[in-house]
């Protein structure tokens, strides 16, 4: 049976860029889909989509069971959408915000009033409530829109990069609030750049890159798919590099010591976990080495990406600052002139 | 923070749709962009004070002198000129629709409402129905100050009535000119200048400020014709402001200067509109 959220084969180009080049996804009813991309990846694409704000040039998608083409009206009464812009109104009270998202989802004006009071409790944003939204903070800005995605609360949640510019404590506030509305049943697909924030919130995860996705999984199948663990030792002397890396080489699984000079670190693969770390310190101890660091990495979502693509995620982001050209509302509208 | 189930009972009511619903979309866009109105309150005055200033300018600096129809009066010309600032203050409605649109565009809260179960052509609508109630308003106080500057009408209420309804209509169908601008082009700003400089070549072309009569044969078959030139004649007819000795132009909607307000207005009214409902569905991203 196809998830709260299935699509195959989803096409979208915008002129010569294809913003979406044969997309398959499946989020099962009460679970998080995290699509993980740089900028420009097509990750915003697939959100238009999937919430009727884009036709699809080919491919098929339903949401809640509802074909997103044929029934367009039908799937928005399911949905709830948080995007990357936070989409209220600035001239309006956080109150009038709610209030009128209400009333657009055909709930009588007393109804709608009720619910924006509950939500403005929920949402910390009570005293706030009768502010116009101009004068709040972006994390305030940020729960508010999504508050008013929760309006009706739709059985999908679809958030576009929901932390994106949030400070960590506001990141993490968001976070609890995504995470218990999870909890109550509700299915997530959430776009991010952050590659912790996939690993924090998604039970499985998508990483797109140039409108495909190139690899899916949990967070742990992805991390085992780049190879495991690793020690990693950062020595006091520069001199105790070349023995400490023959020792490291002793205990890794195929010798191979990654050293880095500047900052005195070595890196070598290994498997054993915990009781390794133990032999190893010994080991180094015996041999006389004073070391400033030692632990035992697990691959990061980073790592993943990079062996994936060849790039870290982030740094993308950087090199190519026309992308953000696919992913904003207001460029891909120039190329679909 | 309370648990979400409890927020379960909140659901989307399931009969929704249809005329009834449709329409109160409309009024509850149309009750936001007032809000902002009445919360941006400089849009409103500017949007008053030039108008006003036109008045002022075109009734002492060139009202000395530019004669209409046979009479050198001075006030001739005054009461001639109204129905042109009129109906040129209404047209100007027009970049204030396209800029709010290309705003909500630009924020991203055409998307939220895009992914709303609304009626399709709400969003539009609600914002032309703000802008109309702003003209009205800005069209109250022109007239006004018209008063103050000398500016009489010589019919009877009704007339006039009928006179600010056609002014109104012309106004709320350019609004939808200004509508399909902001959803073609990218920034406010953009809009706002894309909403007026085509109006300046159609509000000179035109009888509003002068007597279409005394220009060159192409000019003057352009002037009779233009949709402008339609409201303006028929205002000048119900106010009573056409000048002694005025020869009405033969031209068909000269000669039947209300209707032909009318029809054009509202083929404006049906054309723009049908385009800017289907680029606003089509999705403009």
């Amino acid at each position: 049976m196809p998830g709260a959220i299935h699509a195959e084969g989803l096409v979208k180009t915008f002129g010569d860029v294809r913003a979406l080049d044969g997309v398959d996804l499946d989020v099962p009813e009460g679970t998080v889909l995290g699509l993980l991309g740089p900028n420009g990846a097509g990750k915003t694409t697939a959100v238009r989509c999937l919430t009727t704000l884009l036709r699809p040039d080919s491919g098929h998608a339903t949401v809640a069971g509802i074909d997103v083409v044929k029934h367009p009206n039908q799937v928005r009464r399911s949905i709830g959408l948080s995007g990357q812009f936070a989409a209220v109104d600035e001239y309006l009270t956080g109150r009038e915000n709610l209030q009128m998202v209400g009333e657009l989802y055909q709930m009588k004006a007393k109804a709608a009033k009720a619910r924006a009071a509950e939500l403005l409790e929920r949402f910390h944003l009570a005293d706030a409530g009768d502010r116009t939204a101009k004068t709040y903070s972006g994390g305030m800005r940020r729960r508010l829109d999504l508050a008013a995605a929760l309006v009706v609360s739709p059985p999908v949640m679809f958030m576009d990069e929901p932390t994106t510019g949030l400070d960590p404590r506001n990141r993490q506030e968001l976070w609890d609030v995504i995470q218990e509305l999870v909890a109550g049943g509700t299915t997530l697909l959430l776009t991010t750049q952050y590659l912790e924030e996939a690993d924090h919130l998604a039970h499985d995860i998508c990483v797109v890159d140039h409108g495909r996705v190139i690899a899916r999984g949990t967070a742990d199948e992805l991390k085992a798919r780049t190879g495991g663990e690793r020690v990693e030792v950062v020595v006091h002397d520069r001199a105790h590099l070349a023995s400490g890396a023959e020792i490291l080489a002793a205990f890794g699984k195929g010798g191979q010591v990654t050293t880095e000079q500047h900052t005195r670190r070595l890196t070598v693969p290994v498997t054993g976990g915990a009781k390794l770390l133990a032999e190893v310190i010994r080991e180094l101890d015996a041999r006389g080495i004073e070391i400033d660091d030692i632990g035992l990495r697990r691959p990061t979502l980073d790592d993943v990406f990079l062996s994936l693509t060849g790039h870290r995620a982030e740094e993308e982001k950087k090199d190519e600052a026309g992308p953000e050209a696919e992913d904003s509302p207001k460029d891909t509208k120039e190329t679909s002139k | 923070m309370s648990t979400v189930s409890q927020a379960a009972e909140a659901r989307v009511p399931a009969v929704s749709g249809g005329f009834g619903s449709a329409v109160r979309d409309c009024l509850v866009v149309a009750r936001r962009n007032l809000v902002r109105m009445v919360r941006i309150p400089e849009v409103l005055i500017f949007g008053m004070i030039q108008p006003v200033m036109f008045v002022v300018l075109f009734t002492y600096v060139f009202g000395g002198s530019i004669q209409v129809g046979g009479s050198l009066s001075t006030s001739a010309y005054r009461e001639f000129l109204m129905a042109g600032i009129f109906a040129q203050t209404v047209t100007f409605a027009t970049a204030g629709a396209g800029a709010g649109i290309a705003e909500d565009m630009h924020k991203g809260l055409i998307d939220r409402f895009r992914s709303l179960p609304m009626a399709r052509g709400a969003v539009l609508t609600g914002r032309t129905l703000a802008d109309l109630v702003q003209t009205a308003l800005t069209l109250v106080v022109l007239a006004g100050v018209a008063l103050l500057v000398g500016w009489r009408v010589h019919t009877n209420a009704g007339k006039v009535l009928l006179g600010f309804l056609l002014l109104l209509l012309l106004g709320y169908a350019f609004s939808w000119i200004g509508a399909l601008i902001g959803l073609t082009v990218r920034t406010p700003e953009a809009a706002t200048s894309g909403g007026l400089i085509w109006l300046f070549p159609l509000t000179f072309i035109s009888n509003a400020f002068v007597d279409a009569n005394k220009m060159p044969t192409f000019l003057r078959h352009i002037a009779e014709w233009n949709p402008f030139s339609t409201t303006v004649q028929a205002c000048r007819e119900l106010f009573g402001n056409l000048p002694p000795g005025y020869r009405t132009p033969d031209a068909w909607p000269m000669q039947h200067p209300v209707l032909a307000s009318v029809l054009w207005s509202l083929v404006i009214l049906v054309l723009f509109r049908t385009l800017a409902v289907r680029k606003y569905r089509k999705g403009s991203a």
